[in-house]
């Protein structure tokens, strides 16, 4: 098993990385699936930082994976409550729905 | 030897239950298995010395944002089985660009310098007492902003999702204040085995008053 790097824990977060965006592509459809792997994605960030952090012996890297921990939660409460209200008013959250904008 | 065990065992159930997020039919297994990989990336914050932010990552993301998931995927009455169309259409694409994505990470990751091992680690202090030296001295504005965040995130979610009903009784307290003594109580002389005028059925608008 030999003794676990530096390069172990940021290839965990790079599988972890890609899981999210090849997910993004996977469930184009559902925006809670879109959102999760959105969550993913953030997750792997956190462990990389928290990796270099530890090897580097710098705090900096933990305090910065906290900060996105917290926007993180934010986003994520904002993102459904969008998610809630935009699903009463047209009782739809299909991506293709989502074209009142034209954009 | 042991934590290198653990570290396998953790990333290989943090993979798993990531790969199983993406593929999972129902969108109810999809958050579990978010949890999932959420604890088990805890316990990689755990091994690599970050206790603090494990245990914030099981408060926060387990305990808030993914049952703040569960409950957006059980409310809404969607037909995710319609969603997967397009599954199988996308799965080559996904699969190119996740391996080209994947290929590049790695090759960046696997250059000079990323094997090295853990840094000394203060023992004296745990994780806890070193993070708060430095987010309340260095880091106390940004500290103080990610509160500012929150704020606004839980304002707008609230004001985001708050409706008005039309015709539902509500309490007005400024109203209940505004009432007299004039208008609420009046004093009526009652006559021996008869009914006040003002109760009796053909004099409907002086009763509501009274009311």
């Amino acid at each position: 098993m030999g003794t676990i790097t530096l390069f172990h824990y940021l290839a965990v977060a790079a599988v972890l990385f890609t899981l999210g965006a090849v997910g993004i592509f996977l469930n184009r459809k559902n925006v809670i699936t879109i959102l999760m792997c959105i969550e993913l994605m953030l997750l792997a960030v956190n462990i990389n930082l928290v990796a270099f952090s530890t090897h580097l012996g710098d705090l900096s890297g933990q305090i910065f994976a906290m900060f996105i921990l917290t926007v993180a939660a934010a986003e994520a409460a904002i993102g459904l409550a969008i998610l809630v209200v935009y699903f009463r008013n047209r009782g739809s959250i299909a991506v293709e729905d989502i074209n009142v904008m034209k954009g | 030897m042991i934590t290198g065990l653990f570290f396998y065992l953790f990333a290989a159930i943090t993979i798993a239950s990531g790969l199983m997020v993406i593929t999972a039919r129902n969108p109810v297994h999809a958050v579990l298995f978010l949890i999932l990989a959420f604890f088990n990336a805890a316990g990689l914050f755990v091994l690599m010395g970050a206790e603090f932010l494990a245990m914030l990552l099981v408060v926060v993301y387990v305990g808030a944002v993914a049952v703040l998931f569960l409950f957006v995927v059980m409310m809404l009455d969607i037909d995710y089985a319609n969603m997967r169309e397009g599954f199988q259409r996308h799965l080559p694409l996904g699969l190119i660009v996740g391996g080209i994505l994947l290929v590049e990470l790695l090759v960046i990751f696997a250059g000079p310098g990323t094997t090295i091992g853990v840094a000394d680690v203060d023992l004296t202090r745990s994780n806890t007492q070193q993070l708060g030296d430095v987010i309340y001295t260095d880091y106390l504005f940004l500290f103080q902003l990610a509160g500012m965040i929150l704020l606004v995130a839980m304002i707008g979610a609230i004001t985001l999702t708050m409706r008005h009903r039309e015709g539902v009784k509500r309490q007005s307290i400024a109203l209940q204040n505004a009432r007299t003594r004039e208008e609420t109580v009046a004093l009526v002389s009652v006559e021996n085995n008869q009914a006040p005028e003002s109760i009796l059925p053909n004099n409907k608008s002086e009763s509501k008053v009274l009311r």
